[in-house]
């Protein structure tokens, strides 16, 4: 198993992240929220005693929750290749758990207005609203409105959050969990394993191919509040799913963490797609590990797309397993002034015959700074292996940073690897041109972005190639002076 | 009838502001007319118009250029460009990974009243209808603005451009060269089918070839930086026999 510590080191010359300056038009709001469970901030053996007991936990997952606290205390923060802004989270300050006591909602009609207000204020188009129909929202630490899942449920698909399924589903919840990304992975998988809350819990039986998307909206929406959702999904042999995550804050006054650990299980022929488009505020620290098993023939692919937050750290991986398995990171990251997208991927080979590609774009704006990180790796004694590697980066502006680590191990001659990279910049030329036909700097710009990662988001459904667009749109406009 | 009146303009490098490119050139152009100006090489030719666009190169250091008398010099390029100003370049930009039709699109919405939604369907009438004119293949509808094109084909998607704009006015920097015979008749087509009441255009260019297929109504020489010469379309002829020589010795006389 691979290791978050083992990816090449960056350059730790410049950490300075300025944060503010900008005002992040959408989630810039706040409503009064009844907590009924709140673990006061900070962390020690207690608070994770009281979101244990609060969740009427099985012995069995304190136990696990306990020993990876431990690992959390005594890791150390991976600064020695990652930038030392990680440094700057005072876990003190942090909340870390909140529940508002809501049982999941069925209908639209049943959910509470203010949540509704909060969808609203994102903005989320009308052709969009009828899809949130069938959203399962976390609300907070808690889903607070679900109705696909009585849909799936017919498919025998179980959809719910990970407390329901610890609840409800412990004999496959157990098998699986922890197992592909280990609590003592990295700091920050340590710390969702010993404060873990919320996230989605997917299973799908064997050769059952799920129709529709799945998807789930996350919102925070506390002061100092940390988010640590924990996802798992297994998809049992010949099986089909799609998830979809979709994450937005509001704008917090102080530093926010977001810990969030993803595992996919693949079984023998199975295929899953992740895919994240996620617009965090800036003084966020997005710290998130995801990995997937893929096993024989099957195929696991993550898109994903960051956009602001101070600090993203996240390189979504598959290990694959079987033979003739196939992983696939699309990743699109921007950095806009004063955030730090530090994303890339990981491809695990472990089997012959495997196929892993990686697609990664990023854009930096203003004094925003992008960093790529690929870890590849296909031991010697296989054969037949395949990796293509592609890395792309776009400048606005000559302020802004990019830098590129990718770490490719190849060992054994029967195998075929590819890889290339570029930077590119939006020069003061074509955004005249644009102007010129009458779009304002901030629509110019937006289209250059957009125009840069078409070929990926051609690959996205429907209403999230217009989420991300939107997204783009809005932090263009505020980029320009 | 609308005007454009550039008035004793002197544009220098934004960078070098002592510098100066255009050294005091006065012209009005009325729509319904069209008018050619023609000069050597690095005369300032495209510097005048991309001033006149609003160019960040370039500062203009007197003088001032005004669209139906109101100066659009304090105007961003965007807003003038919406007011009804249109540059043909002479080197267009590549605009990698936007399509021509999602661009034009996003250029019409842009001049749309805020809420007003663009009819989809008839958008795309217009703009095929537009391409058969200037004998564009319709698959260019979903290739990269300008990207890999001929230096012919980025002249045509101008032109296409300024068609689905419909500006008062165009400054068209040398849409001539890099067009074969056959191109240069479809442009020069399509920009007559344009001609008439609502458009005042500004025509660059070197060879009298063009001014015969677009023939216009005013002829003015520029060198260094000024209009030295005006007249008809038969100034174009005498220019084209006698080369710009002849206007520098008649300038050294007076
Ligand atoms: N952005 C710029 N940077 C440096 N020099 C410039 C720039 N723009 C124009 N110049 C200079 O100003 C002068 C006028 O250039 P301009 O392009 O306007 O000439 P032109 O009349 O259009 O020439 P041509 O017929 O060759 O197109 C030239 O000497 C050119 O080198
Ligand atoms: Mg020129």
């Amino acid at each position: 198993m691979s290791n978050t510590d083992t990816l090449p080191p960056a350059d730790e010359t410049t950490d300075v992240n300025p944060v503010g300056g900008i005002d992040q038009a959408v989630g810039d709001f706040q409503y009064d929220v009844n907590y009924e469970f709140d673990a006061g901030t900070g962390l020690n053996e207690n608070t994770v005693r009281y979101i244990s007991s609060v969740k009427k936990e099985a012995p069995w997952i304190l136990e696990f929750r306990l020993k990876a606290l431990k690992t959390f205390l005594e890791k150390p923060m991976p600064t020695h290749w990652a930038t030392t802004d990680l440094n700057n989270i005072d876990f003190d300050k942090i909340r870390y758990y909140l529940s508002q006591g809501q049982k999941p909602k069925r209908t639209w009609d049943e959910v509470p207005d203010d949540i509704k207000k909060t969808f609203e204020r994102l903005g989320i188009p009308e052709q969009e609203r009828k899809f949130l129909a069938g959203v399962e929202a976390q609300f907070d630490s808690e889903a607070a409105y679900s109705n696909i899942k009585d849909i799936v449920a017919k498919q025998g698909v179980i959809f719910c959050n990970s407390t329901e399924a610890l609840r409800e589903h412990p004999e496959i919840f157990k098998k699986f969990f922890g197992k592909v990304i280990p609590t003592g992975d990295n700091k920050f998988s340590a710390l969702n394993s010993a404060v873990f809350s919320g996230g989605s819990f997917i299973y799908v039986p064997p050769g059952v191919k799920v129709a529709q998307p799945l998807q789930a909206y996350f919102r925070i929406n506390a002061e100092n509040f940390g988010q640590f959702e924990r996802t798992l999904i297994i998809a049992d042999e010949g099986s089909e799913v799609v998830y979809m995550e979709g994450c937005t804050a509001p704008k917090f006054s102080t530093s926010t963490l977001h810990s969030a650990v993803v595992e996919l299980v693949a079984l023998k022929g199975a295929k899953i797609q992740y895919i994240t488009v996620q617009n965090w505020a800036n003084n966020v620290f997005n710290l998130v590990t995801k990995r997937g098993v893929a096993h024989e023939d099957a195929e696991i692919k993550w898109i994903d797309c960051n956009i602001g937050s101070r600090l993203t750290m996240k390189y979504p991986g598959v290990v694959l397993k079987g033979k003739r398995a196939r992983g696939e990171v699309v990743s699109i990251a921007l950095a806009n002034d004063g955030q730090h997208q530090d994303t890339g991927a990981k491809m695990i080979h472990a089997a012959d015959d495997t196929t892993s590609v990686i697609v990664a774009k990023s854009i930096s704006v203003g004094q925003g700074r992008s960093t790529y990180r690929g870890q590849v790796h296909i031991p010697k004694h296989l054969k037949g292996c395949k990796n293509n590697t592609e890395c792309d980066a776009l400048l606005i502006n000559t302020n802004s940073r990019t830098d590129t680590y990718p770490a490719i191990t190849v060992r054994g001659d029967t195998h075929a690897v590819q890889h290339e990279a570029s930077v590119s910049k939006v020069n003061e030329e074509q955004i005249f041109y644009m102007q010129q036909r009458g779009l304002t700097e901030a629509q110019a710009m937006s289209l250059a972005v957009n125009g840069f990662v078409n070929d990926l988001v051609r690959q996205f459904p429907m209403e999230y190639s217009v989420e991300l667009k939107r997204l783009i749109d809005l932090e263009m406009e505020g980029s320009v002076g | 009838m609308s005007s454009l009146e550039i008035r004793d303009l002197h544009v220098a490098l934004a960078d070098s502001p002592e510098k100066p490119i255009v050294k005091g050139l006065t012209l009005t152009i009325k729509t319904g007319e069209v008018h050619a100006i023609m000069g050597p090489n690095g005369t300032g030719k495209s510097t005048l118009s991309k001033a006149i666009a609003g160019h960040p190169d370039y500062v203009i250091t007197s003088g001032d250029v005004l669209i139906d008398g109101k100066s659009i010099l304090e105007m961003e390029p965007d807003e003038r460009a919406r007011a009804g100003l249109f540059l043909a370049f002479q080197y267009p930009s590549e605009i990698p990974g936007v399509s021509i039709a999602n661009f034009l699109r996003a250029a019409v919405q842009a001049r749309m009243a805020e809420g007003e939604e663009l009819d989809a369907s008839g958008y795309y009438k217009r703009l095929y209808s537009k391409m058969d004119l200037l004998k564009i293949d319709r698959k260019f509808t979903s290739r990269s603005v300008n990207e890999g094109f001929s230096g012919g084909e980025k002249k045509r998607c101008e032109i296409l451009q300024m068609a689905m704009l419909e500006p008062s006015f165009s400054l068209m920097d040398e849409t001539d060269s890099g067009l074969d015979i056959d191109a240069l008749k479809i442009v020069a087509e399509g920009v007559n089918a344009m001609r008439g009441e609502k458009l005042g255009v500004l025509l660059i260019t070197h060879y009298q070839r063009l001014l015969d297929y677009i023939v216009p109504d005013f002829v003015h020489v520029m060198y260094d930086g000024r209009i030295v010469k005006s007249g008809d379309k038969n100034l174009a002829l005498e220019l084209e026999a006698k080369g710009y020589d002849w206007v520098k010795t008649e300038l050294a006389a007076v």
